[in-house]
């Protein structure tokens, strides 16, 4: 069955060019950072949770001391070429878009859990052979173009992995209890208007602090979704759940720790301000949580 | 309670600006020690969900069709795409990708759009081209981007077997509450609608603004 056995070994493939073009502009520092995210790509199921763990600290290290250096700008060249190009950037998403409803038709072909990562990967593989059989290029210029914008992502490209397994190991030490110990004493009362507002801000800052609403709906729920707003409220709990994720989501356009989502594009569009699509966001963050605490207490009044 | 030491080692790594990566190293390293976890258990918690979460990291497997296609000329095509366009402007642009973005992800299309595949490439210069002479590209930007996240974060959660509803289903299972994922996705049927109107006035505020600052 096509899955990560796909999936992982292109990703990995990808991260070796990115490592030897960094080799060649004698940047070690980012190219260590690349073999080793290539060597998780092609060995991570083979050198035990240990392993894992040394590859982290040696990544962690490589980007937290400075070492990853930029490579040498460019000249953007004028364009040579018309409309067509939107046709292999287009390819991409078709192909994820065709991909994703057909392999759900054939289950047995590819592991429906990866089937938009193997979708996006042959639409990757697609485009990038149109791209060669009709603009000719060098087989190592798309690796070295690619590589320019890999540069300007940096270390911030693991950082959602980091979050992950940060998460991992504050489930592991009993996060959950501590945090809802904490909020429990801050709702006056029985009011239901202070437990759906301290319910959704927890949501909102336990998201930022996370870089994901994902790691904070277990502990809010334990916290205060299920023994007040579902306890005590009696309140109906798909809108609880549902809306208290949402409240997170909001938390997540507020925060850098959501690199993804707010540090990558700031470097891909080449910003001078890292936070810039933060500073973007709030002004719609901030009246949609507020949105959401009404939307919530209106619900369950 | 010690535990929550490793929030304060997040707080205070963000305000002194330490690199994000260390903090995240040392909060770890700070909540398991507080838990009574040894050293090398940690280690291994950590490297086994690093190990499980590599399909985060994928996504830039499109990075050399984009940095290839960027060498042929596609922002410039992408700009001169826009200013053929009668009436386009930055924020009504952005309202269409808002619309798009957030009727894919809800239909579960969350990939085929993103900040390497289509903002960097195409949107964002389309956004900057539809601009009055003399807008500051960098807040263009920051809004396209901006309206990528809001888009997808308040589009996906309306499609029933996204991570995040089967999330919610698994963890109020752990509490017997049974749910189906339709259950929850329709509740994110507000939130999405008054996004798309929080959202969308301030885009098209943004046109305003920008023809008020330029005339």
């Amino acid at each position: 069955m096509i899955g990560t056995n796909l999936v992982y070994p292109v990703a990995g493939l990808t991260f070796t060019a990115f490592a030897l073009f960094a080799l060649r502009d004698r940047r070690f520092g980012s190219a260590a950072f690349h073999a080793l995210i290539a060597l998780s790509f092609f060995a991570g199921d083979l050198i035990g949770d240990i392993g894992n763990g040394v590859l982290v600290l040696a990544l962690v290290a490589l980007g937290g001391s400075g070492a990853m250096r930029k490579s040498p700008p460019r000249d953007d060249r004028p364009a040579p070429r018309g409309n067509g190009l939107f046709v292999p950037a287009l390819v991409i998403p078709a192909t994820a878009l065709l991909g994703t409803l057909l392999f759900k038709q054939l289950p047995g072909l590819v592991d429906p859990k990866q089937a938009t990562l193997v979708a996006l990967t042959l639409g990757v593989i697609l485009a990038l052979a149109i791209c060669l059989a009709w603009l000719r290029p060098s087989p190592v210029t798309p690796f070295a173009e690619g590589r320019r914008l890999m540069d300007d992502i940096g270390w911030a490209a693991i950082l959602p992995q980091m979050l992950a397994s940060l998460g991992a190991v504050f489930l592991l030490a009993g996060m959950g209890n501590a945090v809802g110990g904490i909020i429990g004493h801050l709702i006056p009362g029985d009011s239901l208007f202070g437990a759906v507002l301290v319910y959704c801000l927890g949501m909102a800052l336990f998201t930022m602090v996370m870089g994901n609403a994902f790691a904070a709906f277990p502990v809010m729920a334990a916290a205060i979704g299920l023994p007040l707003l579902i306890g005590a409220h009696h309140g109906s709990p798909a809108p609880i759940a549902a809306i208290g994720m949402l409240a997170g989501f909001c938390g997540t356009l507020m925060t850098p720790m959501a690199a993804n989502y707010n540090l990558v594009p700031a470097a891909l569009l080449e910003l001078k301000d890292r936070n810039g699509v933060i500073k973007a966001q709030i002004p719609t963050a901030l009246p949609l949580l507020a949105f959401n605490v009404l939307l919530l207490w209106a619900v369950l009044r | 309670m010690l535990v929550l030491l490793g929030i304060a080692v997040i707080a205070a790594g963000f305000l002194l600006r330490f690199n994000p990566l260390l903090v995240v190293a040392a909060s770890a390293l700070v909540t398991g020690l507080c838990a009574g976890i040894e050293p090398l258990h940690i280690l291994a918690a950590f490297g086994k969900a690093f190990n499980d979460s590599r399909y985060v990291t994928v996504v830039y497997i499109v990075l050399p069709v984009i940095g290839l296609l960027e060498r042929y000329g596609l922002q410039t095509r992408a700009r001169a795409l826009v200013t053929k366009l009668r009436g386009a402007t930055t924020g009504r642009l952005l309202l269409g990708y808002l619309l798009l973005r957030q009727i894919t992800a809800a239909l579960g299309l969350t990939t085929i759009a993103g900040h390497p595949q289509t903002v960097r490439p195409l949107i964002a210069p389309m956004a900057e081209a539809a601009a009055p002479e003399g807008s500051d590209p960098e807040r263009i930007r920051a809004l396209t981007a901006a309206t990528d996240n809001i888009g997808l974060f308040f589009g996906e959660d309306i499609f029933i077997a996204i991570g995040s509803i089967l999330l919610m289903k698994g963890v109020l299972e752990g509490y017997g509450i049974r749910l189906e994922p339709l259950q929850l996705s329709v509740w994110a049927i507000p939130t999405a609608i008054a996004a798309f109107v929080i959202h969308g006035t301030r885009l098209l505020l943004f046109d305003r603004a920008a023809r008020k600052a330029t005339r």
